[in-house]
Order: C-alpha cells, then sequence, then structure tokens
C-alpha cells in the first residue's frame, strides 16, 4: 500500500488505553491534520509512528513494509519529527543544530559532505533562518526558534514529516509561516502529519484531517467534512462561527456548550 | 579554532609539558640530562631516575587526566548536564571505595589485578545508581544532590575500612585516595591499569553523533536512528572501567572532568560530540601542569595533586553553577 499506512492501533500506557483501534493513513503530496481535544491521543499516536512506544497490536506500513521491521536509521531517513517545545540543551550555532538533521544519512565518522551542507542551506532558505547561521540556538527568540527546529527537521530529507503542535505558542504571522512551510513540503512531493489546536487553521491548510477523541479515530476526510457542527458539538463541546472569503473556509469558536463539553 | 591547527597546538603543548614535568623533582634535569638519560645503558642513575621515576609519572598523568577530561565531556553529553563530573558525582569516591576493599581484605596481595577490577566495580554502581535516577528526573540539580550523597557515602565507608584495619599507615592511606597522588608510580601500575584505561577510551570516544543528537532531546535523538540504550551503555561502561583504572592508581582526583569539557566548549567547539578528544587532549595537558605544581618547593613538602586541582577546579565549580542558575530551578 502506498504511504504511511496505520491499521487498527492499539496503545496503553501506564495501565490507561490511550489508542483504541486507531486506523489512518497519509500518502506522500498529501498534508493531513490532526484534530481532537486534549488527551485524545493526538501525540501518542505521533510517537507510535516514530517507535517511541510500543503499540500492543495493530500494525504500522510505510510504503507496504512494516516500521517496526526497520532499522532506527532506515526509519530515521524516511520519517522526521517536530517535537513539540522541544529541548535545546547547548548553545549550538544554528547551523549546528539545523545539521543535526543529516545525522541518518552520515557513517559513525563520517563527516558532512557537500550534499549534506546544500540540504543544510537549503532548509535554512526554506525557513527563513539563513541569516541566523552563526546565533546561538539559545537566544532565539519563540519564532525563530521554532523555525529552526523546523529546518532541522526539513535538512533530513525525509519524505514524511511529523509535527506535534508546531504553531503553538507562536504569534499569527509565524503561525502562517510555519504552516507555508508545511504545506510547500508536501507541494513538493512530501507528507505532512500534523497536529492542530487551531480548527480555523487545520480548515484552511490542510488538505484532509483526521479526528481523533478519547483514544479513537472518529472520521478523516476533507476538513469541511470534519468540521461539521455536528463533530464539533459532540466531540469538542463548541459552536462555530463561518464563513467565505476569496474561496477559503474561515471558522471561529464562539461558545461552549456547558454540561454536555466533551460528551 | 580551526581542528587541524588546534589539534596540533595541543599535541605540541602536551609534548612540552611532559618535557618539562621530566625535567622537575627532586634533582632538577635539564634538556641535555633528558637526552643523555633517555639514550643512556639502562643502569645510568639518570636513566633510572627518567625511566623508573619520572616517566612513569608523566604517562600515567597524561593517562588519568585524559580519562577525566573525556569521562567528563562524555557524561555531560549524556546527562546534559554542565555540572557532571566523575568526581562531583561521585563516581570517583565509589571507585576508590573498590579499591580500598581490596587492598584491605588481602585480595591485592593475592591477585593485583583485584585492586583495578573491584575500583571499576565501584564507579560501575555509582554510574548506574545516577543514570537510574537521572532518567526519572533530569533536573540538574537532582544529580549533584544525589552524586553528592552518593560520593558521602563512599568516603564514609573508605574510613570505616580504614578504621576497622590495623595499619599504622591508615591517615596516610586515606589522604591519598581522597585527595590523589602521582608520587612513587611504576612501570607496573602502567600495565596494570592501562589495558582498562584503554578500553574505556575506546567505547567513550565513538558516542558524538550520538551526543550531537541528544542536544535536541531523547525522544528526537532517537527519531535521528540513535540507539539510546547502547548509547548510555557505552558511556557508563567506558566511564566506569576508566576512571574506575584510574583512580585505582592514582586517587580520586577531582574537578579535572569538571573544568576541561568548559574550557574545550570555549576554546573548541559548543557541539558536545565535537569535544571529546580534545577534552581528553586538554584534561591530560592540566593534569600535567597540576602534577609539575605539586612538585614546586612550597612550605617544604609536596603538595597533594587533588589539593592542586581543587584550588583551581572548587571556584570554577562555583562560577559554573552562577552561570547556569537559571536551569537549576
Amino acid at each position: 500500500m502506498k504511504g504511511l499506512v496505520i491499521q487498527n492501533i492499539t496503545l496503553t500506557l501506564g495501565g490507561a488505553q490511550i489508542l483504541k483501534d486507531v486506523s489512518a493513513s497519509v500518502k506522500p503530496g498529501e498534508m493531513v491534520g490532526m484534530i481532537g481535544p486534549n488527551g485524545a491521543g493526538k501525540s501518542c499516536l505521533l510517537k507510535s509512528i516514530l517507535g517511541l512506544n510500543k503499540p500492543g497490536s495493530g500494525r504500522i506500513t510505510l510504503e507496504g513494509r512494516d516500521l517496526s521491521a526497520m532499522s532506527l536509521k532506515e526509519r530515521a531517513l524516511c520519517l522526521a519529527y517536530a517535537a513539540q517545545g522541544a529541548p535545546l540543551h547547548w548553545p549550538l550555532t544554528v547551523e549546528r543544530l539545523v545539521a543535526l538533521g543529516r545525522i541518518p544519512h552520515l557513517g559513525p565518522w563520517q563527516k558532512l559532505q557537500p550534499e549534506d551542507d546544500n540540504e543544510i542551506d537549503r532548509a535554512l532558505t526554506l525557513t527563513d533562518c539563513l541569516h541566523l547561521k552563526e546565533r546561538a540556538a539559545t537566544t532565539l527568540s519563540g519564532g525563530e526558534r521554532a523555525r529552526v527546529l523546523l529546518a532541522r527537521t526539513l535538512a533530513s530529507g525525509a519524505t514524511y514529516i511529523l509535527a506535534d503542535e508546531p504553531v503553538a505558542s507562536l504569534d499569527p504571522f509565524h503561525q502562517l509561516q510555519v504552516m507555508e512551510i508545511l504545506k510547500a513540503h508536501a507541494a513538493a512531493g512530501g507528507a505532512v502529519l500534523v497536529v492542530l489546536h487551531d480548527l480555523g487553521l487545520a480548515a484552511r491548510t490542510c488538505d484532509r484531517l483526521i479526528l481523533l477523541h478519547e483514544g479513537q479515530m472518529i472520521d478523516q476526510g476533507p476538513p469541511a467534512h470534519i468540521l461539521s457542527d455536528k463533530n464539533l458539538s459532540r466531540f469538542f463541546g463548541i459552536s462555530v462561527s463561518r464563513w467565505q472569503e476569496n474561496g477559503k473556509n474561515f471558522l471561529v469558536p464562539h461558545a461552549i456548550h456547558n454540561g454536555q463539553s466533551h460528551e | 579554532m580551526n581542528n587541524t591547527l588546534s589539534y596540533s597546538l595541543l599535541a605540541f603543548a602536551l609534548i612540552a609539558a611532559g618535557l618539562i614535568s621530566l625535567s622537575f623533582g627532586r634533582v632538577s634535569l635539564g634538556g641535555a640530562d633528558i637526552w643523555a638519560g633517555l639514550t643512556a645503558p639502562a643502569d645510568d642513575p639518570i636513566s633510572m631516575i627518567l625511566f623508573e621515576l619520572r616517566l612513569p609519572r608523566v604517562i600515567l598523568g597524561m593517562l588519568v587526566g585524559a580519562t577525566l577530561g573525556l569521562a567528563g565531556a562524555a557524561l555531560q553529553g549524556v546527562l546534559r548536564n554542565p555540572l557532571a563530573d566523575p568526581g562531583i558525582i561521585g563516581v570517583s569516591a565509589s571507585a576508590a571505595l573498590g579499591a580500598v576493599i581490596a587492598i584491605h581484605l588481602g585480595l591485592a596481595t593475592i591477585w593485583v589485578f583485584s585492586v583495578p577490577l573491584f575500583a571499576m566495580t565501584g564507579a560501575l554502581l555509582a554510574t548506574f545508581i545516577l543514570l537510574l535516577v537521572t532518567t526519572r528526573d533530569s533536573s540538574v540539580l537532582m544529580l549533584i544532590l544525589v552524586g553528592i550523597g552518593i560520593s558521602s557515602l563512599a568516603t564514609a565507608l573508605i574510613s570505616l575500612v580504614m578504621n576497622l584495619s590495623a595499619n599504622p599507615m591508615t591517615i596516610r592511606d586515606m589522604v591519598m585516595w581522597m585527595l590523589g597522588s602521582l608520587e612513587n608510580r611504576t612501570m607496573n601500575d602502567l600495565w596494570m591499569a592501562g589495558p582498562f584505561i584503554l578500553i574505556g577510551w575506546a567505547m567513550m570516544i565513538g558516542v558524538g553523533q550520538g551526543l550531537n543528537a541528544l542536544s535536541v532531546g531523547e525522544e528526537v535523538a532517537q527519531t535521528m536512528g540513535i540507539n539510546l540504550m547502547w548509547l548510555k551503555l557505552r558511556i557508563v561502561i567506558g566511564a566506569a572501567l576508566s576512571v574506575g583504572a584510574a583512580v585505582s592508581i592514582c586517587g580520586a582526583i577531582g574537578f579535572i572532568g569538571l573544568v576541561v569539557p568548559h574550557i574545550t566548549r570555549a576554546l573548541i567547539s559548543r557541539e558536545p560530540g565535537a569535544i571529546l578528544i580534545p577534552s581528553a587532549l586538554i584534561g591530560a595537558l592540566l593534569l600535567t601542569f597540576a602534577d609539575i605544581l605539586t612538585r614546586l618547593p612550597v612550605a617544604g613538602s609536596p603538595l597533594r595533586l587533588g589539593v592542586v586541582t581543587a584550588l583551581v577546579g572548587a571556584p570554577c565549580f562555583l562560577y559554573i553553577i552562577f552561570h547556569t542558575r537559571k536551569e537549576m530551578r
């Protein structure tokens, strides 16, 4: 089967069932958003795909190959992870930080090759970070840091990018900028699976949405279909206002449903 | 700084320090004496001073300094903690405890290798406890507090073992294990501990890429193809082998492992993986100089090596704490 296919994944952590029989898929060229209220299991699903936690049952395949049968390195060459609020422990320069993305391509003692440098420059350019190259990454602002960490992900050259709330705590300008970078990656033949909390942003930027609720995959499909009044009321406990402008769908939450939120 | 240039400078400085160290001592030797001694027959007095007293001391000093610098850099990298150091986190004291137990049980006279083996076991136990604790709570402070606990316990047990043994040299031995010394070491010490030190180095030296990846956290590092378990095992066992073997010949020498990676980061690179080998070279250089200082005629008797390293290292420790105090909350 083409793309990244998640089949009937079940995950239990510390006695609690986090994912229940979840199936979903992402194909190259596609930008897929994963939405759901807090605690729905979105981050855990990403981590299951990345091999950071071990699903109890089910199967995840990439281009038909079982991910659990692939070596760490093979997986790292195909999948790149943009973690939510990833720590930064040493004051590396931006260039060296982005260069970490090339690690899967290097042998144990190998230095960066010219093609690695090209990829690093490409990622820095795409994310508008070229001018930050020599800065210590620990001194960056929130928006700059988010872009640099995304550049690290892009520099890996992986087709599949799994991003966990990449726009959390960013101002509107940088939110749109990050989403455009991801969108461009998908347009260039990459695949993006992105966890989002901003439903309006998800509606405007994603080709397809996956709705998770209490560890279950409720539905997947085009944003207009997933973000129906019924779904938003039932699973998010909110009412929204909608309108169209320049052919784009806008959506703003305006009321919570007292007493029946999150069912 | 350019890599080749910095390596050549360090290598040059190391050779110079070694020669200075060879010339220092009760009998001062000039460059010509050293050359004559190195080429003279074995029963020549200067040759005997050089080969039986000075050379083992210089080589062991460099091996131990390199070990502490390398282990400090590797531990700081894997624990992502700028205060990690074999001395501060109690690994050296635990190794000293192992060595003292082997000696006072009389095992050392039965089988000489029991001393480094017990020392390495002590170091390994301490490192594993620290790793277990820091997987649960990885704050900078937690590691240091647990380290102080382990260190105090090991020191208390060393004095207990010494109290129980009827040896008139007890206090002297105690000082040697706690403060470290390179006095009166022979080539036998080198053959005994050297192989373990080298195995420990070999395990630690290839972890650079993994340490770099860990800069962005354990989860992201794993998604870059780094086998975290294997990386941690290599560093823990490598550090325990080399530090344990080093402590078994010259006692616990503090602060070299703490200070050296900071010097290397300031001079050469801020990447945790790129400072491993330079830290080993700078560690060897620093310990050689510290050992030269112990032989300067101050107050009539030779200074303790650990006293010299602490005089320099402890203020650095305080400075680094002030510098990183934001992260420590």
